[in-house]
């Protein structure tokens, strides 16, 4: 066991930004929008240092792939008190399959026993990374993870599932998903932002993995989704009976 | 027809709901049906609102301290009708009440007897936007936070903001000259406002519809002055020309505690100054500890940021162009207040919905003293120095019999001093006042810096304004309204 937990951090559009359809209808409005940590990678963070409190760890590492401005959510993980942080460069848009395929080379050099990352970012809400990363290295995978228990070896964890929840052992090293239901996560406190500044900042390209950003899906169209209709206000109970009738709900 | 109060639940009721005897005088003319039929005729049967069950939210303020009892409210459409409303009061004498989003905190925009209740919100059209000056015309119904939203699709902004956002509208906020938690950087509306349509006693209106729009205008007397902050006394806002500033692209917000008032002082004076955060800083609020007790044992799903809890907190706001210059700047100012141990602990929002939390931890203290009994609020311009003496002197003169909380605009020397109680008492009322005035003049304060006058603080007018000044202020009313008709018994009682 090496103490070691790997956790992936994605730069998204903030989630209290009202997301705009770009003029060409081929993506998103990003130019000059707010970008933050995905909330799930947070809650990611949160559960990896807990994890490092109680003992269960001795350091915790954070990783994030994409262009330059990646720097700043790793800034971020870092003033909440991971330990040390990975920034490997890539274009702006990466798909999960080669995310993950950066993620698998970055384990076999870091050789975590325990990889957590959000359950899907808020950006693209593919949900397939973990999972992926699990499948190419042949790990137990958690994901949709609400509550985790680490002894020795063994993961005792708690999955939201459709119809409620799952409970599941596993044995290290593993991959974890986090949902939302895990933990609330902490603010960065002014002596970790400051203590931030110290720690190592690894940067790296995709070449020094072998990895290309070539993508394998091609975006046809984005749409936004059609605008709500107006309701009428009816007059009184005979009209609001017309009214179902004629839409064929009653 | 749906009620403008915005969310609050009941606190318990008020011992001290007037009912003027005064409503009944001969100057007025008798409301009765010939009226109600000319405004049916005139707006429409939809504007003209008689039944019980409709006028309540109409007649009770936010704070459901103050109870009219207008048997009318009328809500007319556009400046013409207003108009048509008020030629019809001034030849009848029949007072009304200007109502926009009822958010006041001071009973002014709710009758005291049974003054026709003239409400402003179906004047909610946004008329014109110039993005070379950033001006924006619009409607007096409109709602702060309709509005605002608006000029964030131009890249601007409205130059003022507070917690009632979501229900106040525009009308309300100049007529009271509201100020808030941007006062700091945009300062007030009266620097703001580039011009008025305000419809008069006699129905005449004064100002074009989407009023002026120019920047710089020295032609005759600044009429437009004398409407803002007059809370409705002296004429009627339809129409709002204001400046906007440029909806800046970095913001940070950051939580801070300090161990004692002097720190949080001395923190806004580092922040102020050129060499802390100068010309980026746009808010500087504080809460004493017993402020944040009650938004986190009242407002759901709040949670304080820091670990420990301290007797005081800061929060800090700034806006600028450049997110690596504001960061550099704001990291220099943090390491320095820590260093030097004015701030022990503090937090820096991360995104956008962690600086909504932490606003909310400022932002909820009203909301939270009304869910928790019922309050008594206090709105004092102070020397900054001197500002938290007066709190600690008041906890202790109510000692058991009520929750203290000191809070507000430090940055603007504006301290919020509320208490509340399980229920209203007049033994408090009576350890409050005078009390809390007479500390105020003795510092040479304002009784109101934000909130006005309106029916609340009517007796103590005189605690900040001269004999001379009220005089003037009091030919001004009868020169605007010679048959006082225009929210009557506000901001000064009626010879």
């Amino acid at each position: 066991m090496s103490g070691r937990i790997l956790v992936g951090v994605k730069r998204c559009i903030d989630y209290a930004v009202k997301v705009r359809v770009r003029a060409d209808k081929m993506g998103v409005e990003t130019a000059n929008v707010k970008m933050s940590m995905n909330p799930f990678d947070e809650i990611g963070v949160e559960e990896a240092l807990r994890l490092r409190e109680k003992g269960k760890a001795k350091e915790v590492v954070a990783l994030s792939i994409g262009p330059k401005q990646c720097q700043e959510t790793l800034r971020t993980a870092l003033a909440m008190g991971v330990d040390r942080a990975i920034h490997v460069e890539s274009p702006d848009t990466i798909e999960p399959l080669n995310v993950a395929k950066v993620f698998k080379r970055v384990i076999e050099q870091e050789k975590p026993d325990l990889v957590i990352i959000g359950k899907q970012a808020i950006d693209d809400d593919a949900n397939q990374t973990g999972q992926m990363i699990a499948g190419m290295l042949g790990w137990p995978q958690s994901t949709h993870t609400s509550k985790v228990e680490m002894d020795g070896t063994t993961l005792k964890v708690t999955r939201e599932i459709d119809g409620g929840t799952q409970d599941i052992t596993l044995g290290t090293p593993a991959v974890i998903t986090t949902d939302l239901r895990l933990n609330e996560p902490r603010y960065a406190t002014l002596p970790n932002i400051m203590k931030a500044k110290k720690k190592p900042m690894d940067t790296k390209t995709l070449a020094d993995f072998g990895v290309d950003a070539a993508a394998r899906m091609e975006i046809v169209q984005v749409e936004e989704p059609p605008q709500r209709q107006a309701g009428i206000v009816v007059a009184d109970v005979a009209q609001l009976v017309a009214e179902l009738k004629g839409k064929g709900v009653l | 027809s749906s009620s403008s109060s915005s969310s609050s639940s009941s606190s318990s009721s008020s011992a001290l709901s007037s009912s003027s005897p005064w409503s009944a005088s001969s100057q007025y003319g008798q409301l009765c049906a010939d009226d109600v039929n000319f405004f049916r005729e005139t707006l429409g049967n939809d504007a003209v609102l008689t039944e019980p069950d409709d006028l309540v939210s109409f007649n009770q303020d936010w704070m459901q301290k103050y109870r009219g009892h207008s048997p009318l409210v009328l809500l007319p459409r556009n400046t013409a009708e207003v108009s048509a409303i008020l030629r019809h009061c001034h030849t009848r004498r029949l007072p009304l009440v200007p109502q926009g989003g009822n958010t006041g905190l001071v009973g002014g925009s709710v009758p005291r007897g049974t003054e026709i209740v003239l409400s402003l919100r179906r004047l909610r059209r946004i008329l014109s936007f110039d993005p070379a000056s950033g001006a924006v015309s619009c409607e007096a119904g409109v709602v702060l936070q309709t509005l605002d939203e608006y000029l964030a699709e131009q890249g601007h902004r409205v130059p003022l903001d507070l917690a009632a956002k979501g229900s106040c509208q525009i009308g309300g906020n100049v007529s009271t000259n509201a100020g808030g938690i941007r006062y700091l950087r945009y300062g007030s509306l009266h620097g703001s406002v580039l011009g008025l349509e305000v419809v008069l006693s006699d129905g005449t209106i004064l100002g074009g519809s989407g009023a002026t729009a120019l920047r710089k205008d020295n032609t005759g007397y600044h009429l437009k002055n004398l409407f803002i902050g007059a809370e409705g006394t002296l004429g009627v806002v339809t129409g709002v020309t204001l400046l906007t500033p440029s909806r800046l692209k970095s913001t940070n917000v950051a939580y801070l505690a300090c161990q004692d008032y002097e720190s949080v002082v001395n923190t806004f004076r580092n922040a102020a100054a050129r060499a802390g955060l100068g010309e980026i800083l746009s808010a500087f609020e504080f809460q004493d500890s017993y402020a944040l007790k009650v938004v986190l044992d009242n407002l759901p799903n709040s949670r304080s940021p820091l670990q420990d809890q301290y007797p005081f907190y800061a929060l800090i706001e700034t806006s600028g162009s450049n997110e690596d210059h504001d960061r550099q700047k704001l990291e220099a100012f943090l390491d320095q207040v820590m260093s030097s141990q004015l701030v022990l602990d503090g937090v820096l929002a991360q995104s956008e919905t962690q600086a909504n939390q932490i606003w909310s931890l400022r932002e909820g203290v009203a909301e939270s003293m009304q869910r928790s009994g019922y309050v008594y609020k206090y709105d004092l311009s102070l020397p900054l120095a001197r500002m938290y003496q007066l709190v600690q002197d008041t906890r202790k003169r109510i000692g058991e019999l009520g929750y203290v909380v000191g809070y507000g605009h430090l940055g603007d020397s504006n301290l919020h001093l509320n208490v509340s109680t399980k229920e209203a008492s007049n033994e408090v009322l009576g350890l409050l006042e005078p009390f809390l005035y007479q500390q105020t003049r003795e510092y040479g304060g304002s009784v109101s810096a934000e909130h006005g006058i309106g029916q609340a603080k009517l007796d103590y007018l005189s605690y900040s304004k001269s004999a001379a000044e009220i005089a003037t202020m009091r030919k001004l009313k009868a020169l605007f309204d010679p048959h006082n008709i225009l929210n009557p018994n506000k901001v000064f009682s009626m010879e």
